[in-house]
């Protein structure tokens, strides 16, 4: 099947390449970027593991084909300690203990970095709502809901 | 794994309609693709072709007239839909069903229009706009036409659009002060698809509380959205009794056609439309009731 050009910018650094349309965008991250930090875990939209933010949205890179997100501006849980330095919302989890295998973890980050754009000052039941797309089977989700409530609160 | 197809992206209505004419033959559209990719990547679905409207900016948007209505172009995503603060003043019960759509991620993404044309029994969105009158205006090359969303839908993932056509706007009347809309699907986890869901509109009569007009739709309970005349008619000039809800339950319950399946047995579906349809039939009248005191 003929490639087709996909132009990308991906953690702000934009990128031109040649892939076939049926690629999703989290196989082009981790396989064409090597951006692994993105995980694909369930492949059938049901767990958010893969959840990037794209123009400023959280959506699944594996419920995207690669080609939806041409010209677009992508950011993966890579971009998030780009300065060196964790982010509030990732000390955070580390603090309360908000993972445990961890292969949830980009997927919780970036669906919460998205949403505390959206709403800053959310109450634990918008938390709640906004993050249960996100499948974790260790932590029981309480650890991060009080991760996202302290960054929330300005503890961080 | 998807199978390899030829990809197009259209950026405006014209182009597409051109696209799906010179691909007649064998082609899929794709906006969100939330349900859609899971079907190619089953292998359920592999088209040669796939057309790509996601860029088609002009079919996304909500636009509200006093007189005239409600119009939602086709590629407005859900999440556009739940913030829209005109949805929220002059029609609530889409940004509370919005908000019972799967997670922020799918409703960021998927589209309304993507929704109704995937043609799943279990959707949300199709009950409520049958329950709210709603229209489609869809279009080929040549033709425009606009009908009922209630004969829009044709079978388990199957809906009148035919080849070379696109689904453009969903159109609702004005809602009548004396109108009140009631939606709730039940389910195990809460956002998952609904294993049956009831959408009914109760319009009174001024001054008076009897029924003047109803509309109840079905999710879940047929091979396609369902909507139950014979119930609806039930309704009309009657009052809110104890009795005239059971009736209408059971008389819904009885016309419903659904599958047993692992979510539920075809008996407790039944079950669940006689239960949920009084139920809302009742949250719909006492609505009203509040609407016009």
């Amino acid at each position: 099947m003929e490639k087709q050009l996909l132009r990308i910018t991906v953690n702000n650094q934009y990128h031109e390449l040649y892939i076939e349309p049926k690629r999703l965008l989290v196989e082009v991250l981790r396989n064409e970027l090597e951006l692994t930090g993105t995980k694909r875990a369930c492949s059938t939209g049901a767990c958010c593991a893969c959840s990037v933010i794209l123009n400023g949205m959280a959506v699944k890179s594996c419920s995207i084909l690669a080609m939806q997100a041409d010209e677009c501006e992508v950011s993966t849980v890579e971009s998030l300690s780009e300065s060196g330095e964790l982010t509030p919302l990732q000390k955070a989890f580390l603090d309360f203990g908000a993972f445990q295998c961890g292969f949830c973890t980009s997927g919780m980050l970036m669906s919460a970095t998205a949403f505390l754009w959206e709403n800053p000052k959310p109450t634990v039941n918008q938390i709640r709502e906004a993050m249960h797309g996100n499948l974790c089977r260790c932590t029981g989700y309480n650890s991060i809901i009080r991760a996202m409530k302290a960054v929330a609160d300005g503890k961080y | 794994m998807i199978r390899d197809f030829v990809y197009f992206k259209a950026e405006t209505v014209k182009e597409t309609l051109n696209l799906l004419d010179k691909h007649k033959d064998d082609y899929k559209i794709i906006c969100g693709g939330q349900s859609l990719l899971i079907l190619m990547r089953q292998g359920l679905v592999a088209p040669a072709n796939l057309i790509d409207i996601k860029n088609v900016k002009e079919l996304s948007y909500v636009e509200f007239d006093p007189k005239k209505g409600l119009k939602i172009g086709a590629t407005t995503s859900h999440r556009e839909i739940e913030k829209s603060k005109v949805l929220k003043k002059h029609y609530p019960i889409l940004v509370d069903m919005e908000e019972t759509i799967a997670s922020n991620q799918t409703r960021n993404w998927g589209t309304i229009g993507g929704n109704l044309c995937h043609g799943d029994p279990t959707g949300d969105p199709g009950p409520v706009f049958i329950a709210l009158n709603a229209s489609v205006k869809i279009a080929d090359k040549k033709n425009e036409r606009i009908m009922l969303l209630d004969d829009f839908f044709v079978d388990y993932f199957e809906t009148e659009l035919q080849e070379g056509e696109l689904l453009l706007e969903i159109q609702i009347p004005v809602i009548s002060p004396l109108t009140a809309i009631a939606y709730e699907k039940f389910n195990i986890i809460k956002n998952d698809q609904g294993i049956v869901s009831v959408a009914v509109s109760i319009t009174l009569t001024k001054n008076d509380n009897s029924c003047k007009d109803a509309r109840i739709a079905l999710g879940g309970a047929a091979s396609k959205p369902l909507r139950i005349k014979e119930a609806e008619q039930l309704l009309i000039g009657g009052k809110l009794t104890d009795k005239l809800l059971e009736k209408t339950g059971e008389t819904a319950s009885e016309l419903t056609d659904p599958v047993s399946d692992i979510h539920a047995s075809e008996v407790y579906r039944r079950y669940l439309v006689e239960v949920l349809t009084k139920r809302m039939v009742k949250k719909a009248w006492e609505q009203a009731k509040l609407n016009m005191s």
